[in-house]
């Protein structure tokens, strides 16, 4: 079915506002989520205090009437518009404008909900709003998706949601909200533990990167260095993070107590150190493989041209070789930059600081919203690596070999 | 890559299975880490009851994640599922970028403490390794090869059944391997939501500072990925010489 329509397509019929006949499959489960989670599932908890029980609320006694109106049309047209077969502009708008209305319903909803001078009353989206959010989210992606932007837009655009929604947390439209009154309570450790997270991970991703790809590039052509230093970081990646997080607390507090200086450097068995350490070693083995793999494809004419031309061992690798496996080690340095965000937080756990002491302290304390501090500000972190670092991949590739 | 000789493995299987039926005679090799007067062996809960939940856990967590993903894998290579295969891409790189203590977290406020949010986590993050081999396996396979099954007059479904899956099993099989061995170390994050795994051993160890702890957690699941990772190598190796490519 799908083929018949693509040669009935006219040129030009995927500009903003055509509409082909059919329903779009994708979007019509996209609208479905969307309206479900509207008219079945609660909107908002509001709770007397910070751990008592909520009661849950759906979108019409959460809101007062003009903003349950707003709401209602908004996303009353953007789910129809979805279903069609319309084209990405139009979809990116349609999801869009559904994403900043649940955004906007949220502050309503907070500032409707909470009493004049009531400081312990807490207000935070419930299932229908995270189903709501969600589905248009990914309706957004796919509409992106389907628009297929370059590399420059697409930093661009990230840049661009960065700075707004930071503009749009400053105005103190959302204060009302449960995350932010934790945020308002925390806001002095906060940044400093975005900035912990932010240097372990960095700082470990590029320590494994200096590390294994020389390692990598020395070892690839000898077989039995490769086979080792492959399977040793391979048995490093089967210890589980907390055991090995755990395990260097021991060993880098006898390093920090015995051996001169090393205290001065930070090193000890609680703190920075043991999560670094550990971080570090996951971070080796994706690095080291996609170089070994990098230069592996390098085809084996163009290693024989550059010897026939005259290039010593040293001009062909850093002139032809790694030139040409740089996609493919970039590509694992952003799987590893991507998982360390994650990981990081497990240094929590650990005493290391980042944004895991607000994730692990707010499961302790059973408080959803602290474990949401710790944990969207890491997810946002590793959802803007993984597009800024996929963007440089795809700039360096330059633009005839893109995908 | 060549991995350690036979030999080896079958005695860590055997050690294995001798430290999690009588942990109690390894007490000497863990005393050293121990603190001061502290058991060096975890006594709370028996170490093969943790052994087993862990392997359950992960065990049904990679069923339901191959399933799901082979299912989603075979819908993308048919000629209607085309449109959706970038989507469905963008999706499970996605569901990669969320970190897993963070979807374990945020699972609880919806479905509580234990284990669902744990295997919530697991299936999750199981997705997208055996979704990309699969549509590697399925997607790769040679077109005059289609044709000729299609020419011997199969059905769609006897292509996919007699053809397509088994030349696409090995690539399958190395997914599931990734996301079981993946799964085996993630499954200890689930015991900070209280599911109860071989990562409660952990926990109580940074919780009371004793290594000794920690090691046994961390050295258990270990083996138990390096095992499993060699088992399904052995699988894939065998389905590589049925799909009559050579291995």
């Amino acid at each position: 079915m799908g083929e018949t329509t693509a040669t009935l397509e006219r040129p030009g019929a995927r500009r903003l506002g055509a509409i082909r006949p059919g329903l779009d499959p994708l979007g019509s489960v996209f609208a479905a989520l969307i309206g479900l989670s509207l008219l079945t599932l609660p909107l908002m908890t509001a709770r007397p205090n910070r751990i008592a029980a909520g009661e849950s609320l759906m979108a019409w006694s959460a809101l007062p009437p003009g903003r349950v109106l707003a709401l209602g049309v908004v996303l009353g047209l953007a789910a129809p518009l979805l279903v069609l077969r319309i084209g990405p502009r139009l979809r990116v708008v349609a999801a869009g404008g559904a994403l900043v209305i649940l955004c906007l319903a949220a502050g309503w909803a907070a500032d409707h909900l909470t009493l004049p001078g009531d400081r312990y009353g807490r207000v935070s989206p419930d299932a229908g709003w995270w189903l709501g959010f969600a589905t248009a989210a990914l309706a957004l992606g796919d509409g992106l998706a389907r628009l297929s932007p370059g590399p420059g837009i697409r930093i661009a655009l990230l840049a661009g949601s960065a700075v707004l929604s930071g503009l749009a947390l400053r105005s103190g439209f959302w204060d009302h909200l449960s995350i932010l009154r934790e945020y308002a309570s925390r806001s002095d450790t906060f940044g400093r533990e975005v900035r912990t997270h932010a240097g372990l991970a960095l700082s470990s991703v590029a320590a494994a990167a200096a590390v294994a790809i020389p390692a990598s590039i020395l070892a690839r052509p000898v077989p039995a260095a490769r086979t080792a230093l492959l399977s040793i970081l391979n048995g490093v990646q089967t210890i589980p993070s907390m055991a090995l997080f755990g395990m260097l607390i021991a060993p880098l507090g006898w390093i920090g107590r015995t051996v001169p200086g090393a205290a001065d450097l930070g090193i000890a068995g609680i703190g920075a150190a043991p999560a670094f350490v550990a971080l570090f070693a996951y971070a080796l083995l994706p690095v080291a493989a996609a170089t070994v793999a990098g230069l592996d494809a390098v085809p084996e004419p163009v290693r024989d041209a550059a010897r026939g031309v005259g290039m010593t061992g040293r001009q062909c690798l850093l002139q032809v070789e790694l030139p040409l496996a740089r996609p493919a080690i970039l590509t694992g340095i952003r799987i590893v930059l991507v998982q360390n965000i994650g990981l990081a937080v497990i240094a929590g756990l650990v005493g290391g600081g980042g944004l895991g002491v607000f994730v692990f302290q707010g499961i302790s304390q059973n408080a959803g919203d602290l474990v949401l501090l710790g944990a969207l500000p890491t997810v946002a972190m590793a959802g803007a690596a993984a597009i800024l670092l996929d963007a440089v991949i795809d700039l360096g590739r330059g633009p005839e070999r893109r995908r | 890559m060549s991995r350690a000789p036979l030999v080896l493995k079958v005695a860590l299987l055997a050690g294995l299975g001798a430290f999690l039926v009588a942990p109690d005679a390894f007490a000497p090799l863990f005393r050293p880490f121990a603190p001061g007067d502290s058991p060096p062996i975890y006594a709370q809960t028996p170490l093969l009851r943790l052994a087993v939940n862990h392997i359950v856990l992960v065990a049904a967590a990679t069923l339901a994640a191959g399933l799901l993903a082979v299912g989603f894998a075979i819908a993308a290579t048919r000629p209607a599922g085309r449109d959706l295969l970038p989507f469905a891409r963008a999706v499970a790189n996605l569901g990669q970028t969320f970190p897993p203590v963070a979807v374990l977290a945020l699972a609880v406020p919806v479905v509580g403490f234990g284990t669902v949010p744990t295997l919530i986590a697991l299936v999750l993050y199981g997705l997208l390794p055996i979704f990309e081999t699969a549509l590697t396996g399925l997607g790769g396979l040679d077109p005059a090869l289609l044709e000729a099954a299609r020419g011997m007059g199969l059905t769609g479904r006897q292509r996919l059944v007699q053809v397509e899956l088994p030349l696409a099993l090995p690539m399958i099989l190395s997914g599931i391997r990734v996301s079981a061995v993946i799964g085996l170390a993630t499954a200890t994050l689930g015991s900070t939501v209280a599911a109860s795994t071989l990562g409660e051993v952990i926990v109580s160890g940074l919780l009371t500072g004793n290594t000794a702890y920690v090691l046994q957690g961390g050295l258990t699941v270990a083996a138990m990925a390096i095992l499993v990772d060699a088992g399904f190598l052995a699988l894939q190796r065998k389905a590589t010489r049925r799909a009559g490519f050579r291995s």
